[in-house]
């Protein structure tokens, strides 16, 4: 048995994904550029795909340009669009929990001229919303914002937030970067005003290597990649097309009766909460409670990420003896003696340096039971005392 | 093709009397082993040097590459074969080569010349002569010296002329398979990769132990393990790695013995079971990168400790190498990049704040008694569940 808690790192192809990128691979191969028939039909699949993201969001389809994945998208996001509006300010803020595919190539606009501010986050890995509003200036042209935080599932208030900063200033653009919350959270751009969006497809069951942004039509960006034009000539390269149709259908598979799969995807994660803190010297990271686990205060975070960390325990062995046992999740912040490697998103909410290199992210899928939680546990209660008494001294 | 030949020449293996057919065999298995993935080449011995025929197309700089990986080659020389054996063509062609090789002619030369058909016109006196004369007469800015010569430009007449000017550096050392086999202890670090590459280029034929301890060391670290042993492999030939589950032999340790010597007596445990699956497989040594006073457990007392659990000798090819000439072999040898990822081995993960750094091995032995119950089982069961790896 294999039990599988990574889904945030990423998910498993849905067979729907696999077989429509197949009919691509094998039959309608062409180059959506030719001009002939084989190149028409890949067209065709380009074209769905487009329009299902589209829908999804509840923008048009020529607002949606394919990428590599997440990361190529935050790129051309945040590069493209300080690039195109550098008359009009060199100012971006970001927050302190970002992923480094926001972050690197924030550092790659500071070396070229640009200021970035960094704004904290309370110990939930909420935004602290008036620290963001006193760090708008006159030439701020960008706001990025991680809409959920891949470690810890915070969920911003985008819509409080995006509100308080057109009321300081209305001509900032919004990005987001929303990896992990596409497919997880019923989102409206439009409505949020938010004016680039970040999304990929291997998080929602589709294939690695595609991803997709999100530009409102009045929004200028500059392309970070030139060649032959494709993307209305924001993105050059041959397009991806078995990846672009399986993104499609993964959209399609994952957006039909989302409501009820998220739902369960909670009831997996209060479950999985209430009974790991039974056991010894665990706590949970990013969920406000007291005593008892609140269903209110769960919701307030992803459905399908949970950090926990376990007090005395070296997370990176914990993971290890739970992948001997096909239990596979992720290391918080991944941090070996040679390479103390501390996790941004843990220090910002305040995690004291112990628990730093004892976290463990699970994150769950549609696919998750019950079943598969206790087992999980149970292992869990078994390593722990012989993890806790072989230590360094 | 400009060199259609290659001529090895080797250093000490020309000293070893009898036994020299020995040496020659291995040194020209390795040779074509060494070349396979650049070409078809024939390789034969001919009279204290080897002799390398290029059968087809073949990339210059990689075969080069590929000879300077053969432990026993002293000089590589690339050689040119002329059209044929008329005096007339190869003055000819001896000149062109040296118009297009060297632009510039300012260098002193002395021509050597050998015809095994003694019925050639030319006897070897009149060649050098004949040839010296026809490239002062071509190249007015070249000059003869014929006893400290920048170039040497040597004529071979033989079924065919060869002809070469260069001499290649090779690695030097001894064929790998002419001086046994022993044991090197490996771990994902810099120091035991280089180890076992020194002792190759005395000739000796490498095995490897590692030593995993999961869940405190991951599949990564045992990976990068056989990623140096891959590395080192294209210089030793094939290395058999044997993989041993060590972690019930350290918690055991760890639950019985002083933490301060942990590290010690963990130690003496992997010299005893490398030792063991070094004997089996017919090993005449063991080989390890310690270098002393690198670590705690390499001051003298520490090699001490750990040296006196085993009856087979222990090569230790770095033991008075300073670190930076040990990452500079590491370099030129191409494992550094590997070794450097940052993974937890399973000698770092328990180790104590303050080790003892003189370990008295009276004392030692003293807190090993308390192992008695349960360590002759645990290091059978480890030694029954040997994960090997064959690396061609």
């Amino acid at each position: 048995m294999e039990i599988y808690l990574d889904n945030g790192a990423t998910t498993r192809v849905f067979d729907s994904v696999k077989d429509k990128m197949i009919t691509v691979l094998s039959n309608d191969y062409g180059n959506p550029s030719s001009l002939h028939n084989k190149g028409f039909y890949a067209e065709q699949y380009i074209k769905e795909a487009r329009e299902i993201i589209a829908n999804s969001l509840k923008v048009e389809a020529k607002e949606v340009i394919f990428t590599s994945g997440g990361t190529e998208a935050n790129n051309l996001a945040l590069i493209g669009v300080a690039n195109a509006n550098k008359r009009r300010g060199n100012h971006i803020i970001t927050t302190r929990i970002e992923h480094s595919s926001v972050n690197e190539p924030l550092k790659h606009l500071m070396n070229n001229g640009f200021e970035v501010d960094f704004c904290s986050v309370d110990k939930y890995g909420n935004l602290i919303i008036n620290e963001l509003i006193e760090l708008i200036r006159d030439d701020t042209v960008l706001i990025s914002i991680i809409y959920v935080n891949n470690e810890i599932g915070t969920i911003q208030d985008l819509s409080t937030i995006i509100n308080k900063i057109k009321e300081a200033k209305q001509d900032i653009i919004i990005h987001v970067d929303a990896i992990q919350a596409y497919g997880k959270i019923n989102i409206n751009p439009k409505k949020l005003g938010i004016d680039l969006l970040s999304i990929s497809a291997h998080k929602i069951n589709g294939p690695k290597g595609i991803g997709a942004l999100f530009i409102n039509n009045k929004t200028r960006i500059n392309p970070i990649i030139f060649g032959g034009g494709q993307e209305l000539n924001i993105r050059s390269g041959t397009e991806n097309v078995p990846a672009i149709a399986g993104f499609g259908q993964a959209v399609i598979e994952t957006f039909d009766n989302m409501d009820t799969k998220i739902n369960n995807i909670y009831k997996i994660k209060k479950y999985f909460i209430e009974k790991v803190l039974l056991i010894d010297g665990t706590s949970i990271n990013g969920i406000e409670f007291t005593d008892t686990i609140n269903e209110i205060e769960v919701k307030k975070t992803a459905p399908h990420i949970v950090s926990v960390s376990f007090r005395g325990v070296r997370n990176e062995v914990l993971l290890h003896s739970l992948a001997e046992k096909s239990i596979y999740v992720s290391s918080g912040s991944a941090c070996s003696s040679n390479q103390p490697q501390r996790s941004s998103t843990l220090v910002s909410i305040g995690l004291d340096n112990e628990l730093l290199s004892s976290t463990l992210r699970f994150s769950f899928s549609d696919e998750t039971l019950i079943e598969d939680i206790n087992y999980t546990l149970e292992e869990i209660k078994k390593i722990l005392p012989i993890l806790r008494r072989y230590q360094a001294k | 093709m400009l060199y259609k030949a290659f001529l090895i020449k080797y250093a000490e293996i020309g000293l070893k009397g009898k036994n020299r057919y020995m040496f020659e065999n291995a040194l020209i298995n390795r040779t074509k082993v060494g070349l396979e993935p650049v070409g078809r080449f024939n390789v034969i011995k001919e009279q204290g040097r080897l002799f390398v025929q290029c059968l087809g197309e073949y990339d210059f700089d990689e075969a080069i590459a590929a000879l300077n990986k053969v432990f026993g080659i002293a000089y590589i020389c690339p050689v040119v074969v002329a059209n044929d054996n008329s005096w007339d063509v190869i003055t000819k062609e001896v000149g062109d080569y040296i118009d297009l090789k060297y632009p510039t002619k300012d260098f002193t030369f002395k021509v050597e010349a050998k015809r095994a058909d003694k019925r050639y016109p030319l006897n070897s006196p009149q060649m050098c002569s004949a040839m010296g004369s026809y490239l002062l007469d071509r190249f007015p800015e070249l000059k003869v010296d014929v006893h400290k010569p920048q170039k040497r430009i040597t004529i071979e007449i033989r079924t065919q002329t060869y002809f070469y000017t260069d001499s290649i550096k090779g690695p030097g050392g001894m064929p790998v398979g002419s001086n046994g086999k022993a044991m090197l202890l490996l771990s994902g670090g810099i120091d035991s990769p280089v180890a076992g590459y020194m002792i190759a280029k005395r000739g000796v034929s490498i095995s490897a132990t590692y030593f995993h301890a999961p869940p405190y060391t991951s599949e990564r670290a045992k990976q990068k393990v056989v990623d140096l042993a891959k590395k080192i492999s294209k210089y030793t030939g094939s290395i058999k790695l044997n993989v041993v589950n060590f972690t019930d032999i350290q918690l055991y340790i760890y639950d019985q013995c002083p933490h301060e010597e942990l590290t010690i007596i963990m130690r003496r445990y992997m010299m005893k079971i490398a030792e063991k699956i070094a004997i089996e497989e017919g090993c005449l040594g063991l080989i390890t990168g310690e270098s002393i006073g690198q670590v705690a457990s390499q001051t003298i007392q520490s090699l001490a400790a750990t040296n006196e659990v085993c009856s087979l000798p222990v090569f230790r090819p770095l033991i008075a190498f300073d670190k930076q000439d040990i990452i500079n072999i590491s370099d030129n040898i191409d494992t550094y990049e590997t070794s450097i990822q940052p993974f937890e081995d399973c000698c770092t993960i328990f180790v104590a704040k303050h080790p003892v750094t003189k370990p008295n091995i009276k004392a030692i032995i003293r807190s090993e008694k308390k192992l008695e119950e349960k360590i002759e089982g645990l290091v059978n069961e480890a030694l029954e569940t040997i994960e090997v790896i064959n690396i061609d």
